[in-house]
Formats: structure tokens, C-alpha cells, sequence
């Protein structure tokens, strides 16, 4: 059996610059074995290896069908992806892969759907709307939240607008700091709620951004009808070895690298209430 | 497993044949000796090396060893170390990766294989390794460098007749008697060793020592000094009452969470505890390229949950204060260990408290927490 803590090496075969922080990297293994035998979720994540440095988790936005080549959409925020953002096609990394639990989207099919995302980017969440939207009639209503704190933050603009063309489904955004040619909503993207549409009986709610934001989310979803075990989340924590053996992403009882990082909101009880866990 | 034959008497001046046999089975011996004032496990081949007459004065934030005429080797409780860094290596290079003209080519660092006897493990050490066990090989993925040290390992137990007074494992149910997990478990007397196997292979090694038959007197001297043993420990953990307590006082916290400042006010986050514990698992992993330009090293080292980089998430730290990894510490070893192991973490050994530079007691934290619910 191929250990699962040795990386197997990956190529850049393009490189797609997002926003000023924001890179999308997809890559391809260089392997053929390997790369035929590689199947995923979204939500699952891989860690990507930067020679000599280290490496990071990063989750996959591309479709699970099509997996010739992985789209890693990266901000650089740290040692590693600072680097990461800068490979050029051509350039090799090293690549395992994947953990953990992904988004439950083949149990969910025929549900209406709502999505919330709060900050930067939420690469977790739109690997689960690109799933959705390339199997549209499998799924009944689409709603998709995200806020962001500055316009200048919002990003896939043109993804939005295709999303938007989709039937059945509305893209609702929120900037807390608007600017005049902002269109959409200034303001909490929480005061959106009363546009959702979808049959409470019936609904899958997809989160991910600050943890602050999925528990005010959470609340108002089950105030509104929403079951919690419908109700799903992705976390983060430091993740080094992703087989559940560094200790670094314990949450409560849960190892997020392996029983997550997508959680029922049921799971995460009673910790998801006390700040520093 | 229990043994065919029971136990069998090796008398102190054959002790050595122990060693030498297991040395002639292709063995490394480890044992106790004594080095910079402590019980350090190392390379063993002579019986003189042993702590002879040696007791441990362990209290909290204090450890001390004395000589006495005690004619016993094993009349200590522990040191700061036993088994952990024998199986979970302090540092383990995991792979190599080699960049050329063509890419990087990744190499896996074979795990290191090599037939090991540890001699005078205690109750607690093997308590603390079937927890380790069950973290490093008996989840959903065994990890290989583990697995070879584990699989090389032979474990002479000796029972704990000395308790420190930092010691806890009766309450536990941790020791101080060995019961099972070994190859071979000793009860020391003044004249020697009442010996018996717990394994197959052990059942050889004890075929070729001169041993005699145990008299009844030995017999009943052994029982009574460990359970003497159990009754002179004075500190108490109530691992399944803790366990309801911490819930209510997380549960609690979330109005209120004093009561984590009160138990780590004097914690220095130095991470003295996680070391010496004989459970704590964590590890980091980092990357030493040295100075070569077309070659690094993949390594995994020990961590601890009391470091600010253990939380660390791109620019946030999860627990940035001392209180929050206290608590994590504590959470985790007593309660919710128990839904990832289905026991405590905490197998009553005391080393936390003895190796704390403030001398924090665990089974005092305990009793303010149990005292401290605010339901």
C-alpha cells in the first residue's frame, strides 16, 4: 500500500490569478497510475508540498468526474502558499491526497439547497456550488449566500453571474462596506433572509466562513424550521499530518482532518459554543 | 494472556543471565539507570548499571533521587521517560525528496526496525502504550514507523512496590500491578525476582534463566508489598467522575468560564507536561533542507498543545492564551479522550506533576473543577 504521509509529485498546468492574494493552481499528477486511481469529494482537501518548505491543506474546486487536472485555489497568507501563489506552469510540487469527509452531495440529491459564506474566497463551499450547478436537475431550489466585509474582497464575479443563470436558483451578496457601483446589498449578508426560498421540510444547508457567522446562521436556520441534521459546515484547524495523528486539528473529540472538516452542525455540539477549542 | 506455568523464582545474582539472554536473542536492552539525578532509560548490559537502593522523591515541581541500603534495584517509582520515545520517536526524518532537471522525486524514509527489550517497565508505561496504540495503529491508518518500533519491542515488566507520592495509577486502575501487554513480568524480593511469561516468545527466554520454584513466603511477601504499594498512594483521580464534571463545567462556560482561569493561573505554557506524559501523542512536521539546494527532509517532532504555533491557523491562533491550551490539555486527557480511545488519557503515572516547573497538580485541578461546577 502507497503511504499516506509520502507526496507523489503534481505539475502546474495553469495558473490562474484570482484576485491580488487569491491564485487558482491546477495541477495535474504527474504519475499516470496515480492520476487514474485519484477520486474525490468536494470538500475533501489535499496537502500540497512546496520544496524545502512545507505543507499546506488545500481544498479542491474543480468537478470530482473530471479529475486529469485539480483546481487548488490558494490565498497566500502564510510560509508556504506565499510561495505556492508564485509557481509558474511547468513548475512541480508535491501533492497527496485525498482526506477527510467531504460535503454529502449524492445523499442530498433532490433537496433545495442553501449556501452561506462569509469572508474570503469560501474555495470549500464553491467546489460543492460547481457540483450542484453541473448536475442542476438533480437538486431542487439553489440559494446562494455570501457576504463579504469589502467589496474589493468579492471575487468570481462571473461565476456569480453564471450561477445566477442557472434555473431555479438566486445569488444573494452582501458587502458590509458598499461602494457606489456596488449592486448588490450593503450591509450583514444575514439581513438577506427573508429572500431565501426553499421548502423547510426539504433543505440542506452548506456553510462556510467564520465560525461566529455559522453558529449566527445555524440559529436563525433552526429558528426557521431547518432540522440541525441538515445543517452542514466546514472547519478549520492547523492540520500537519491529515491522518489523524499530529494532534493539530482536534476539535473537541474530533480529529477535523479526518472526521471532518465537513461536520454536521449535530456533531459539533457542545463545543461549537465555547470560544478557543 | 496468562502464563502456563505461573511464576518462577530468579534469584538476584542470576539477574544478569536475563540481560544476557535476551542480549544472545539478538535483543538491545533498555533498562533504568541513572543519569543527571534521574531514572533514564538506556542501553543496559550489566546489572550494575541499575538504580541499586534508589528511591525517588517526586512531590509537585520536585524530583530527587536517594540511596539507602534498600538491596533492591526497582524500589523507585519512575523517571520523566519509559516507552514514549522508544515507539514514538522525539524525531523521525518520514522522507526525502530529491529535486532535478525533471522534477522532485519523493522517497520514503524506511522506519527503523531493530529488536529492543525494555526491562523495568511499569504498570502505567503499558497502560500508557495500549493508548498509544490505539492512536498510532489501530485507527483507520497504522502508522509505519510506530508499527516496526512496536513490533521489535519486548517488554520485561517489573511491578511497582514504591509508589511516589505523586502517583495515582491505583485510583486510575492503571497499576501498580502490570496485568497484562508484557513478556515477561517481575515482582522484586529482597532475595531476588519472583518471574513469570506473558507471551510465547517469553516462554523460551525464561526456559534458559536458573530459575527455582517460588516458596509460598515469597509468594505472599511479593503480593503484599504491591498491594502495599496501592494503599500507601495518597493522590486520587476519579477518571469517569472527572469526566462528567469537566462536561458541566464546559457546558457552564459558556456563561462562565472562570473557572479555567483559577486551575491555569500559575501554568507557564512550557509544555513540560505534554513531554513527560506517557499518552500525549501530538507532533509536528517541518522541513530541513540543510544547505543543499536539491535535497530536504520531511521530520515529525514532538509538540505540544501548549505552544502558540499548535492552533495556529493562516494568521490566527485558535487558543492564544495560556488558559485555552490548559483547558485543552486538560479536555482532552480526561474527557474527551475517552470518545477517541474509549478510556482516559490519563493513566495515573504522576510525571506531570513531579516534571511541572510550578508544580501543578493534576488530581488538585480535578478536585477544583469537580468543586467549581457551577450546576
Amino acid at each position: 500500500m502507497m503511504d499516506p504521509q509520502l507526496p507523489c509529485e503534481a505539475e502546474v498546468v495553469e495558473r490562474i490569478q484570482e484576485s491580488s492574494s487569491l491564485v487558482t493552481l491546477r495541477l495535474r499528477l504527474t504519475d499516470e497510475q496515480a492520476r487514474n486511481a485519484y477520486r474525490f469529494m468536494p470538500g475533501q482537501f489535499n496537502m500540497l508540498y512546496l520544496f524545502g518548505v512545507g505543507e499546506v491543506p488545500i481544498t479542491m474546486t474543480s468537478d470530482p468526474d473530471d479529475t486529469a487536472t485539480l483546481d487548488h485555489t490558494i490565498r497566500s497568507v502564510g510560509r508556504v502558499t506565499n510561495k505556492l501563489v508564485q509557481l509558474q506552469v511547468g513548475e512541480r510540487l508535491g501533492f497527496r491526497g485525498p482526506y477527510g469527509r467531504g460535503w454529502p452531495l449524492s445523499e442530498i440529491a433532490g433537496q433545495d439547497v442553501v449556501f452561506v459564506t462569509g469572508g474570503l474566497g469560501c474555495a470549500p463551499v464553491v467546489g460543492a456550488i460547481n457540483y450542484i450547478a453541473a448536475r442542476r436537475q438533480s437538486y431542487g431550489k439553489l440559494n446562494i449566500m455570501q457576504g463579504v466585509k469589502h467589496v474589493n474582497d468579492f471575487i468570481w464575479k462571473e461565476r456569480y453571474d453564471q450561477w445566477r443563470a442557472l434555473p431555479d436558483t438566486q445569488v444573494l451578496l452582501a458587502a458590509d462596506v458598499g461602494t457606489p457601483v456596488w449592486p448588490w446589498h450593503v450591509g450583514m449578508v444575514t439581513e438577506l433572509y427573508d429572500e431565501l426560498d426553499y421548502d423547510a421540510e426539504n433543505t440542506t444547508v452548506m456553510m462556510c466562513g467564520p465560525e461566529g457567522m455559522m453558529q449566527a446562521v445555524t440559529k436563525h436556520m433552526v429558528k426557521n424550521n431547518i432540522d440541525e441534521s441538515d445543517v452542514w459546515l466546514s472547519m478549520e484547524r492547523n492540520m500537519q499530518c491529515a491522518v489523524g495523528l499530529c494532534g493539530h486539528c482536534q476539535y473537541g473529540p474530533h480529529f477535523v482532518c479526518r472526521q471532518g472538516p465537513i461536520f454536521n452542525c449535530r456533531e459539533l455540539k457542545p463545543f461549537f459554543a465555547i470560544r478557543g477549542f | 494472556m496468562q502464563a502456563k506455568h505461573g511464576s518462577l523464582f530468579l534469584a538476584r545474582n542470576h539477574f544478569q543471565r536475563l540481560i544476557d539472554v535476551l542480549v544472545g536473542e539478538g535483543y538491545r536492552c533498555i533498562g533504568p539507570t541513572i543519569k543527571e539525578g534521574a531514572i533514564v532509560y538506556d542501553l543496559l548490559d550489566d546489572v550494575a548499571q541499575l538504580p541499586r537502593g534508589v528511591r525517588d522523591h517526586q512531590s509537585p515541581g520536585v524530583y530527587s533521587l536517594q540511596v539507602d541500603a534498600d538491596p533492591r534495584w526497582f524500589s523507585w517509582a519512575n523517571g520523566p521517560q519509559a516507552l514514549k520515545p522508544e515507539l514514538f520517536s522525539p524525531r523521525t526524518v518520514m522522507w526525502r525528496v530529491v529535486r532535478d532537471e525533471t522534477g522532485l522525486v519523493f522517497q520514503p524514509v524506511q522506519p527503523k526496525q531493530e529488536s529492543t527489550a525494555v526491562i523495568g517497565v511499569r504498570a502505567c508505561d503499558l497502560a500508557a502504550l495500549k493508548l498509544q496504540d490505539r492512536h498510532f495503529l489501530e485507527g483507520s491508518y497504522s502508522d509505519p514507523h510506530y508499527q516496526a518500533r512496536r513490533e521489535a519491542l519486548f517488554l520485561v515488566a517489573v511491578n511497582c512496590t514504591s509508589p511516589a507520592e505523586t502517583c495515582f495509577c491505583a485510583s486510575t486502575g492503571d497499576g501498580p500491578r502490570a496485568t497484562s501487554g508484557y513478556d515477561l513480568v517481575l515482582s522484586e524480593v529482597e532475595e531476588g525476582f519472583l518471574i513469570e511469561a506473558g507471551s510465547a516468545r517469553a516462554e523460551q527466554i525464561l526456559a534458559a534463566l536458573p530459575t527455582a520454584p517460588v516458596t509460598p513466603a515469597q509468594e505472599a511477601v511479593a503480593a503484599e508489598t504491591i498491594e502495599q504499594a496501592a494503599r500507601s498512594q495518597t493522590r486520587v483521580l476519579d477518571v469517569d467522575g472527572i469526566r462528567k464534571d469537566i462536561q458541566t463545567v464546559l457546558n457552564d462556560s459558556i456563561r462562565d468560564d472562570s473557572i479555567w482561569e483559577d486551575v491555569s493561573e500559575h501554568c507557564l505554557s512550557c509544555g513540560n507536561c505534554t513531554s513527560v506524559c506517557p499518552t500525549c501523542f501530538c507532533f509536528s512536521e517541518s522541513d530541513d533542507g540543510g544547505l543543499q539546494l536539491d535535497e530536504s527532509e520531511h521530520i515529525r517532532q514532538w509538540d505540544s498543545c501548549f505552544t502558540q504555533g499548535h492552533s495556529y491557523i493562516h494568521g490566527l491562533t485558535v487558543r492564544s492564551d495560556t488558559k485555552q491550551r490548559y483547558r485543552q490539555w486538560i479536555v482532552h486527557k480526561l474527557d474527551t479522550w475517552h470518545d477517541q480511545y474509549g478510556s482516559s488519557g490519563c493513566v495515573g503515572c504522576g510525571r506531570c506533576i513531579s516534571w511541572c516547573p510550578v508544580g501543578i497538580d493534576i488530581t488538585a485541578v480535578a478536585k477544583k473543577i469537580t468543586a467549581g461546577k457551577l450546576s
